[in-house]
């Protein structure tokens, strides 16, 4: 397959010809179609969220198959609820994962969070939004110390973060004190996060149509570009495949949350976030960095960058979305006890952006895996609860759809290695 | 040559706890110059390089740019001064593509985003340079060969237009074909005005194409000769340590030791 490259008659056998234009190269190179490369990163082990969407369709067809109401609106309304707060938490570990470490202490940070805002505002009656914001930025101010440290210590950040884990548990503890649960304001800002819903039909619909038109238009110009100078561009039936499967994607969740409550405020919430940070990382400056440092620290240090900001920068990231995943956690239970931010909570995080596909060896995923590894974890939990099922079978099948992601990762890492010294 | 050198090192040391990997290292790049830079493994030639390059910056000694004398304190540094590294290792990030190596740490923005498009379009110019196919500059760096690699890693080192290049055995994992390659690019990049410092075991190219050879032996100077008039046996009995020939301020230094 990559053996051109070995063949020393390869194109242009000219030495060191000037840089000038691009010429003969790009416009084969453009001539050969998209659908080559896809199946050449699929075969080198590129599998992106290919087998995560297949164990989604998979669990939902056999919870349906159990239970008729699995796929109901109201089901499926309530699960895109629930993914939220776990879903925010597991965003950041996305991040703290593509630099090849773990971070332990969100479960801890997001309770910490919770407990800041809760006696903030319900014991000592400060505005809402001061305190959502003092939660939020303690949530960054743990992560960038954790950061910080980490970074100039050159301790892996999973010891430095599991030190986390039991100071800020204890920390969340002291602050809330001895009256132990804190019951959060029924009509308030952080209760109203997961119980609003645009009841309007058209808010779905519209946003939906938006969304596809954004990545039709953002395609397009860019085939546009590349066209105008000569480079390989995608075909117009790629971006209109594309586009059409997102289009139908959302505009069938659009429908199916409409004939529920309308689409709920938590969600539109996630996906903006999730959408943002996505662009953050593929897109500018400081999410290459990020990518970059999990492909190899000492490479990237090389290459003059800043090493110690961009770990610090991802934890505090990390941080800050787990204490707003634990809002929306306490929002989703109104109220902030000691158990907050403890539990299965951190494991679930960090299975759901292993499960959604971003490699435990760095450099690899994006924040989409959050969701979709949400989304396997949540469904498994409902249609467990449905159907009547145990916790502890519950645990076994989460368990095993985790050993499995964690097997595809290895094993997609070994099959690129393999090609790499073809 | 009555201008000041483009890089001079003067007495440089660099030691690991207690390992004094180099010790009073002088050198001189010239611009126009191809400089090979000579020694036995473990002489001290790829920490000399690091010391250059900021990665491992010098514990004593002073280093010259242009005839003033500079701080390189980390790789930054020696970037901005027009000096530019191709690892031993080739230090590339395996999981980026082949863009997104070459502009690490410069990436072209466009609205405060990155512009892949014009990335792609300079890396393409930058690669037909070095003769070179790379089926597909999307894949992710770990999924090429060997060859390809190093010409990414020579790519990159040329994006910013350095006047100083460090070649730290560049061909070592090439076969004929692309050495050859290699070696007239280096040539190329003389006849344009640049510094080479090229490190190679391999006396046939040294002898083909650096103009001067510096020698490090057990991380001293253990000779400075012009390729041109010296003999391959000078060189080598320089290398190995023989004591003949071996220039007069080296062997005292053999001598005190």
């Amino acid at each position: 397959m990559r053996d051109t490259a070995e063949d020393p008659q390869a194109e242009g056998a000219e030495p060191v010809a000037e840089a000038g234009p691009a010429g003969g190269g790009p416009v084969a190179l453009a001539l050969r179609s998209g659908g080559e490369a896809v199946r050449r990163r699929f075969r080198a082990g590129e599998l992106g969220s290919f087998p995560v969407v297949l164990v989604l369709a998979t669990v939902w067809i056999i919870f349906q198959s159990l239970n008729a109401n699995f796929l109901s609106p109201r089901n499926l309304s309530n699960i895109s609820v629930d993914i939220v707060g776990t879903g925010m938490i597991a965003v950041g570990i996305v991040f703290v994962l593509l630099l090849g470490e773990l971070d332990l202490s969100v479960g801890s940070i997001s309770g910490l969070a919770a407990a800041i805002f809760a006696v903030l505002n319900v014991n000592n009656g400060v505005p809402e939004w001061i305190a959502l914001v003092a939660a939020v930025l303690a949530g960054t101010a743990a992560g960038a110390v954790q950061g910080y440290s980490c970074a100039k210590t050159r301790v892996p950040a999973f010891v430095l973060t599991l030190a986390g884990l039991l100071t800020w548990n204890g920390l969340m503890l002291a602050v809330l004190g001895t009256n132990g649960t804190v019951n959060l304001d029924e009509n308030g800002l952080v209760a109203k996060l997961t119980t609003y819903y645009f009841t309007n039909d058209a808010v779905a619909y519209g946003l939906a149509a938006v969304c596809a038109g954004a990545v039709f238009t953002i395609s397009y110009l860019d085939r546009r570009r590349r066209v105008a100078a000569g480079m390989r561009h995608r075909s117009m039936r790629y971006i209109g495949v594309r586009t059409g499967a997102l289009a139908a994607t959302a505009f069938v969740s659009a429908y199916l949350l409409n004939r529920f409550q309308g689409l709920p405020l938590a969600l539109l919430i996630f996906l903006v976030v999730v959408a943002g940070l996505d662009i953050l990382l593929r897109r500018t400056h400081y999410g290459r960095q990020v990518y970059a440092l999990g492909g190899g620290v000492e490479a990237a240090r090389r290459a003059s960058l800043n090493v110690t900001g961009i770990q610090t920068a991802v934890l505090a990231v990390s941080g800050t979305m787990a204490a707003v995943g634990g809002l929306f956690l306490a929002s989703r239970i109104s109220s902030v006890s000691q158990s907050s931010g403890s539990g299965v909570l951190l494991l679930n995080a960090i299975a759901a952006a292993v499960i959604g596909g971003t490699s435990l060896f760095g450099g690899r995923g994006t924040t989409w895996s959050a969701v979709l590894g949400m989304l396997v974890i949540q469904s498994i939990a409902s249609g467990m609860a449905i159907t009547d099922t145990p916790t502890a079978i519950q645990f076994v099948i989460t368990g095993g759809v985790l050993f499995a992601a964690v097997l595809i990762d290895a094993l997609s890492r070994r099959s690129q290695e393999a090609h790499g010294r073809a | 040559m009555p201008a000041a050198p483009l890089l001079a090192l003067r007495g440089v040391c660099k030691r690991f706890g207690v390992v004094e990997v180099l010790k009073d290292v002088d050198l001189e790049i010239h611009a126009g110059q191809v400089v090979a830079l000579l020694g036995d493994n473990g002489a001290g030639k790829s920490t000399l390089v690091k010391v250059i390059s900021g990665v491992s910056p010098a514990d004593k000694g002073v280093i010259e740019w242009e005839g003033r004398t500079v701080q390189i304190r980390r790789p930054h540094d020696a970037r901005d001064l027009g000096i530019a590294t191709v690892y031993q290792d080739l230090a590339l990030c395996g999981n980026l593509d082949v863009v997104g190596n070459l502009f690490l740490g410069r990436e072209i923005r466009r609205f405060g985003f990155l512009d892949e498009m014009e990335m792609e379009s300079r890396t393409i110019g930058l690669l037909e340079r070095l003769t070179r196919a790379i089926p597909d500059l999307r894949a992710p760096v770990v999924s090429l060969s060997s060859g390809q690699r190093q010409a990414v890693a020579i790519a990159r080192s040329l994006l910013g237009d350095p006047q100083v290049l460090l070649l730290d055995e560049p061909t070592a994992a090439l076969g004929f074909e692309q050495t050859n390659e290699v070696l007239d690019l280096v040539d190329a990049l003389r006849e344009r005005g640049m510094g080479v410092l090229l490190i190679s075991h391999n006396m046939g190219d040294v002898k083909a194409l650096a103009d001067r050879a510096v020698v490090l032996r057990l991380g001293r100077n253990n000779g400075f000769f012009n390729v041109n008039t010296a003999s391959q046996e000078q060189i080598i009995a320089s290398i190995t340590g023989a004591t003949e020939n071996v220039p007069r301020r080296a062997a005292s230094y053999e001598t005190r030791w």
